[in-house]
């Protein structure tokens, strides 16, 4: 089951050397239930500290990370993660590697259908044939297909993703967009996505938030659902350039360049 | 993106080429070629300067004094092996404590490693009059333990390394699913220790070979390989001093080569890996 993400008043800071450093403060939005919610911001400003809350990783200083109406306490198994960096265990073969989670959260499976299972997500995401390879002798854009196949092996009702795609090129990118829109349609979750590329959130997510510099607020909300449609040219079109135009003056308000966002209206 | 096909097999590895294709193949002529030129080069030396056998043994001298005390080289081998082998197991036991506790603990590790640093610092020559004076007629032991003292330093330092440089993602994605820190350890952190730790072993079992001869050279009445080379020295048979030198040459190597055949089974994984 899908749940919805509540943040409620999360206010975070980190004991550093230097004293308390305040990374988020007083967040507040709601990720609807198998739904998709980008995040963006400028660096730095506590992205992947709020990953962290949301899975559990971190306790807020102040507020609640609500799924489904319960406060978050700590790690569950109903998260699935995927970094920037694949993360995969190179003494693994591809399989083994998308099997892990099956390993660590109890469930009832036999060792073949946990192979099954795998084999099935990773011909969604089109590696099939490469289950018995190790991950470097995969291309990037590959080891990030298995590192998505990964963090959903065991049906997680919530999938938090840090900049998956940061690291690729333009075009393997673009193709990982898509598999992920393949993703969804086959494997309910609720997602929430953190990334610096822009038309990114607007091709995938139903919802995009931004997030003021550190200590992060929320600054702007948009609804960039487009209709349901998952093909690349939805990118081209009037309303998603519109879109895309709001969100970059929003980034630079963000940044503290609010002069450059006024002089480009 | 293109797919990366697998490197090109090396010519020792693949298990489908017969016997005799393998001792044929590079990897095992090119070493034997080069272990005749040394003992030609080495007997030649010898013969040119018109050494006699109490100043220099040549290889041609070796195999009388073998087939004279083969026995004695079969006991006193075992010995020697032995001794290392069980001072290296202590030392694998106790650096891989010690690691753990230096890996997981920043504290521990900037409270110890100057302390290591320290004692692996001192020349082992030292420790041996000591540790034969603190335990008087306990060959065994003493060897045992001089063995273990020389070699657990690269065995911990690799495993604390190996720990501490694990990046927090690895740990994240099985933290993240509620997984222990056992769980962590087994499933990740060991294995991505691994190869770091196999590097430290391959050096650690020459060390602890050095350290068990060390101490059989130096106590009295001792026994093995070490004790053999002194009663060649005590009776002026240089021929039988040689034998030792090489029978502990072919002892190490076939050490070294356990080893490196281990990291092989348990490692061999990190071969391909690009970092
Ligand atoms: N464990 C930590 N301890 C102290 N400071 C941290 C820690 N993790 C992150 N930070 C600091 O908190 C701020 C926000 O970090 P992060 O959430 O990673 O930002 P983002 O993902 O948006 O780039 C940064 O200034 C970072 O240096
Ligand atoms: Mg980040």
């Amino acid at each position: 089951m899908t749940q919805t993400i509540e943040i409620s008043g999360v206010t975070h800071a980190y004991d550093t050397a230097s004293g308390k450093l305040p990374v988020l403060d007083n967040l507040d939005f709601i990720v609807p239930s198998a739904s998709f919610c980008a995040v963006v911001g400028p660096s730095g400003c506590g992205k992947s500290t709020l990953t962290k809350l949301v899975a559990g990783l971190l306790i807020p200083d102040q507020g609640k990370v609500l799924l489904d109406g319960r406060a978050v306490k700590g790690p569950r198994s109903t998260v699935g993660m995927a970094f920037q960096n694949p993360v995969l265990l190179e003494w693994r073969t591809i399989l083994d590697n998308v099997i892990l989670p099956l390993e660590i959260v109890p469930n009832k499976l036999t060792r073949s259908q946990k192979e099954d299972r795998a084999r099935e997500l990773l011909s969604l995401v089109g590696l099939e044939g490469f289950e018995t390879k190790r991950p470097s002798e995969l291309s990037g854009g590959m080891r990030q297909r298995a590192s998505l196949c990964r963090a959903i092996a065991h049906k997680p009702d919530i999938l938090i993703m840090d900049e998956p795609f940061g690291a690729l090129d333009a075009f393997t990118r673009e193709d990982l967009w898509q598999t992920m829109h393949r993703l969804r349609a086959e494997e309910p979750f609720t997602c929430m996505l953190i990334t610096h590329d822009l038309r990114e959130s607007i091709y995938l997510a139903d919802q995009t938030i931004v997030l003021s510099d550190r200590p992060a607020r929320v600054q702007h909300t948009m609804d960039t659902s487009m209709n349901g449609r998952t093909d690349l040219d939805v990118l081209y079109e009037q309303e998603a350039v519109e879109m895309l135009h709001v969100l970059r003056d929003q980034i630079k308000i963000a940044q503290g360049r609010a002069e450059d966002a006024q002089a480009a209206q | 993106m293109a797919y990366v096909p697998d490197p090109a097999p090396t010519p020792a590895a693949p298990s489908g080429t017969s016997f005799v294709q393998r001792l044929t193949s590079r990897a095992v002529l090119a070493p034997i070629a080069a272990i005749i030129v040394f003992l030609l080069f080495w007997e030649g030396l010898v013969w040119f300067n018109e050494w006699p056998n109490y100043i220099m043994a040549s290889p041609s001298d070796l195999p009388p004094a073998y087939s004279r005390y083969w026995e004695l080289f079969l006991v006193m081998g075992w010995q020697t092996l032995w001794r290392t082998v069980v001072g290296l197991l202590l030392a694998v036991v106790v650096g891989v404590i010690i690691g753990m506790i230096m890996g997981f603990s920043r504290t521990m590790r900037d409270a110890l490693y100057p302390l290591l640093v320290g004692f692996n610092a001192i020349p082992k020559a030292t420790l041996v009059p000591i540790v034969a004076l603190l335990f008087v007629g306990q060959h065994d032991f003493n060897t045992v333990l001089i063995a273990f003292l020389i070699s657990f330093f690269p065995i911990a330092v690799s495993i604390s390394i190996g720990l501490s440089t694990l990046e927090p993602e690895y740990r994240d994605i099985l933290r993240a699913l509620g997984a222990s820190q056992t769980t962590i350890f087994w499933k990740i952190a060991l294995p991505k220790t691994l190869p770091e730790f196999f590097g430290a072993l391959k050096v650690a079992v020459t060390l602890a070979f050095i350290g068990t001869n060390l101490m059989e050279i130096v106590s009295p009445h001792g026994r093995g390989l070490g004790a053999l080379f002194d009663s060649g020295k005590t009776n002026s048979d240089y021929p039988l001093m040689f034998a030792v030198l090489i029978a502990l040459a072919i002892l190490g190597i076939a050490l070294y080569y356990v080893v490196v055949a281990l990291e092989k089974i348990f490692a061999g994984w990190a071969e391909r890996a690009p970092s």
